[in-house]
């Protein structure tokens, strides 16, 4: 048996215009039916004020690594390996290159040190709004209580900031609808106002966590847009999470792309669509219907599914469907994380990895 | 090709009718939730949930039906299968090319041999199979209630369906909570299929579906139709998938039909401005299409069906509204080519459709 890679990376260092790196993060659950490896090897870096779009199917983990970022992982679930490491900026200061680097995953959960960075620095928005809202408060109260939660300031200006951002994400008539209780918001002005809330004290970070995916097409275009306008204003990085690689296409500057927990290639937007490298992304790419190709061009399909988290397969975690799974070494090896390019990584044996003994190994750069 | 295995005759309504080709004609249907308040329960109103549908649906075609969340899908589906009893209009089904039956009026002793021939698959693989039931239950069932198999032979079908839908008959004795989410909508497919059916209504059966999944579903849909004949009517919001199953499609607007075409015409050429703002809403998988596409982005939400707004229902959030709109309501009307669109300016205006690009 192969041991489990797990790349170490013992540098605190931050490439410049990183805002948040994640190194060789592992997060498990210790189920009584077996060890769940909900993720097990995501590497990934978010630079300051893009967006970075978190790619796969149903339980890859990539909720899981949002709530890791965090520190918000249900229990049994617990950060067990890698690093999280996140610039601070100081309160009021710029969003530049300096501030300290924490390593998210060291910190104690509960701890204060956390609980400012969670909500301050670090927001998070879900697809069910009444996730993050509570239905007995005025939307308006809650904003209220979230900027008081961060920052000192009087009742007055926290009330006229709440109806600046409610207005800034577009609810019509900001100031009465401040009392309003989020059931009497349609769906698509309850999800602005958790948009307002994640937003009201500026953070440096959105985690959206599929935030459009339960929406109508035409409301999710009204959201898309307004978090790109959002996020010329606010200058926030944002990590987006979805399975819908369209909208990967309209909202990502970098993309990264899981599979069974680990991060299996990352790029930017335009490589990952027009020069995939992993087999997986091609395969992604392929089985979805192109709008304006036409009428029954029958679809590519991956063959079988994804498979039990507590029966990963051994090697490559893609190699029971992998079309050029090469027996012998596919299911021996973990595929080791491969850079192409500066901002360019796949972890595919493919493209390095293997003994080279009677393995094709061709790197594409 | 429809073997002997398949045909549990339905003869007498499913008999092929050459010359004639339509085998459901829809005309003025309408379902009207009444809303009820107060002590006395009387109808304070009503939610027009599907508000005068005219359109005919052809052997052998898929036909797309297409629209935001509440805007009647689902309601006209579950018409058409009569798990809800319209509030008007007729369903005309030609099962033999003699008489066509009207399902709206059909009486519930009369319904079960249309039931058999007009069958439904959900959205929801996991919440419409019974997790008490084993494959054999759920997709033998409907089997058993029209007393057409049972015993061995019941066994027989059942595996023979399983099979035709991809998953092994060895299955048959397990719970639906051991499948995944792509096998649950096969078992959906095989009960559906169980009783041979014509018409097929699939309501947003890959909605829930994981990319990989989903085509793999898409084309087992394809191929049945062109194994055992079958027709669909395919609910769903997802124009991309719409695009590449359909032949025809219906766009819907607050229970109305707001424009129907042949799908190479409606999503190339779209006559109606909402379609055309769906289709520029849909995201397209190319970064490098982003910063060239102007997109039209609707202001405010779709209308309650229980309070619509005058003349045109989309008036309110149509960019080319001009004051008749808010006064007259513009028909659904034949534009010749057996295409029809109901605006009032469908000829002056020119509407974009989607361009295809090679990715
Ligand atoms: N609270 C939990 N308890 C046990 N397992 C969990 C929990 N949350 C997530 N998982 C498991 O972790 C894996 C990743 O889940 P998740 O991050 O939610 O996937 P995604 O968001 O990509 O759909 C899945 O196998 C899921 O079953
Ligand atoms: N059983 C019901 N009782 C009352 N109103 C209903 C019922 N079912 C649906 N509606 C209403 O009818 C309208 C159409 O719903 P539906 O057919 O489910 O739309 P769709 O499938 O297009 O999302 C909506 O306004 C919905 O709230
Ligand atoms: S490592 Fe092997 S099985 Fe895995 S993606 Fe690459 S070729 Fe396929
Ligand atoms: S009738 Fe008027 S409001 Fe309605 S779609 Fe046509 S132009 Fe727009
Ligand atoms: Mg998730
Ligand atoms: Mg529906």
């Amino acid at each position: 048996m192969v041991a489990e890679s797990v790349q170490t990376s013992a540098s605190p260092e931050l490439d410049h215009d990183s805002l948040l790196s994640v190194r060789a993060l592992q997060t498990h659950f210790p189920l009584d039916q077996g060890l769940v490896k909900a993720v097990d090897g995501a590497s990934f870096d978010i630079r300051q004020g893009t967006t970075l779009c978190v790619v796969g199917e149903s339980g890859c983990g990539k909720s899981v690594t949002a709530r890791s970022i965090l520190q918000i992982v249900d229990r049994p679930g617990r950060v067990v390996g890698g690093e999280i490491l996140f610039r601070r900026q100081r309160r009021g200061a710029g969003k530049g290159p300096d501030g300290e680097i924490v390593d998210l995953a060291a910190l104690d959960p509960k701890g204060a040190q956390m609980r400012r960075i969670r909500g301050g620095d670090i927001a998070m928005i879900f697809q069910e709004p009444m996730t993050s809202l509570s239905p007995v408060h005025t939307i308006g109260n809650q904003i209220v209580e979230a900027i008081q939660l961060h920052e000192n300031v009087s009742n007055r200006e926290a009330k006229e900031r709440a109806v600046e951002v409610l207005h800034k994400v577009g609810v019509p008539r900001a100031k009465q609808r401040f009392d309003s209780y989020p059931f009497e918001l349609s769906g698509g002005l309850r999800q602005r106002a958790m948009i307002a809330m994640a937003l009201s004290c500026n953070p440096a970070l959105l985690i959206a966590d599929e935030p459009t995916t339960a929406l109508d097409v035409t409301t999710q275009a009204q959201i898309l847009e307004l978090m790109r306008e959002l996020q010329d204003d606010y200058g926030m990085a944002i990590m987006f999470i979805t399975h819908d690689l369209g909208v990967v296409a309209e909202m990502a500057d970098d993309v990264v792309v899981m599979y069974l927990g680990m991060t299996v290639e990352r790029g930017d937007v335009v490589s990952i669509f027009h020069d995939p490298q992993h087999p997986y992304t091609r395969a992604l790419l392929r089985s979805i219907p192109t709008m304006g190709m036409g009428t029954r061009t029958r679809l590519n399909t991956i063959k079988g599914m994804v498979p039990d988290p507590y029966d990963r397969p051994h090697g490559c975690p893609f190699h029971n469907r992998c079309g050029e799974y090469m027996p012998g070494t596919c299911d021996q090896i973990v595929p080791p994380p491969i850079d192409l390019d500066e901002h360019r990584q796949v972890r595919c044996l493919l493209h390095g990895g293997a003994p080279s003994s009677g393995v094709r190994n061709e790197v594409n750069t | 090709m429809t073997t002997a295995g398949h045909n549990v005759g339905t003869a007498g309504i499913a008999g092929d009718n050459v010359g004639d080709d339509v085998l459901l004609d829809v005309r003025n249907l309408q379902l009207h939730f009444p809303i009820r308040r107060g002590l006395m329960r009387r109808p304070a109103g009503y939610v027009r949930a599907v508000d005068g549908l005219d359109f005919v649906i052809r052997r052998g075609e898929t036909l797309g039906l297409v629209g935001e969340s509440g805007c009647g899908k689902t309601s006209t589906g579950r018409c058409v299968v009569r798990s809800y009893d319209p509030t008007g209009g007729e369903i005309l089904y030609h099962g033999n090319g003699t008489q066509p039956a009207d399902i709206a009026k059909v009486k519930s002793t009369a319904l079960k041999q249309y039931r058999r021939a007009i069958r439904m698959i959900f959205q929801d693989p996991h919440s419409s199979l019974n997790p008490r039931m084993t494959l054999r239950d759920i997709v033998g069932e409907p089997l058993k209630v029209h007393g057409i198999a049972s015993g061995s032979e019941l066994d027989e079908r059942v595996a023979s369906l399983l099979q035709t839908v991809g998953l092994r008959p060895e299955y048959m004795s397990r719970y639906p909570h051991a499948f995944s989410g792509g096998e649950r909508q096969r078992v959906g497919i095989a009960r559906a299929l169980s009783l041979d059916p014509r018409l097929v209504i699939a309501d947003e059966a890959i909605s829930a579906l994981d990319v990989s999944v989903r085509a793999q579903i898409l084309n087992l849909l394809q191929d049945l139709q062109a194994d055992r004949h079958l027709t669909y009517l395919f609910i769903s919001h997802d124009l991309s998938v719409v695009e590449y199953l359909c032949d025809r499609v219906a766009v819907m607007y607050v229970g109305k039909i707001v424009e129907m075409a042949d799908t190479a015409s409606l999503f190339t050429a779209p006559q109606h401005p909402y379609t055309e703002a769906l289709l520029s809403a849909v995201p397209k998988p190319d970064p490098l299409l982003r910063d060239r596409r102007e997109r039209i982005v609707l202001s405010g939400d779709v209308a309650d069906p229980a309070d619509p707004p005058s003349g045109c229902y989309f008036h309110p959030r149509c960019p080319y509204a001009q004051p008749i709109c808010a006064t007259e309501e513009p028909p659904l009307r034949d534009l010749g080519n057996g295409n029809s669109v109901a605006c009032h300016f469908a000829e002056e205006l020119d509407l974009r459709g989607v361009t295809a690009h090679t990715g």
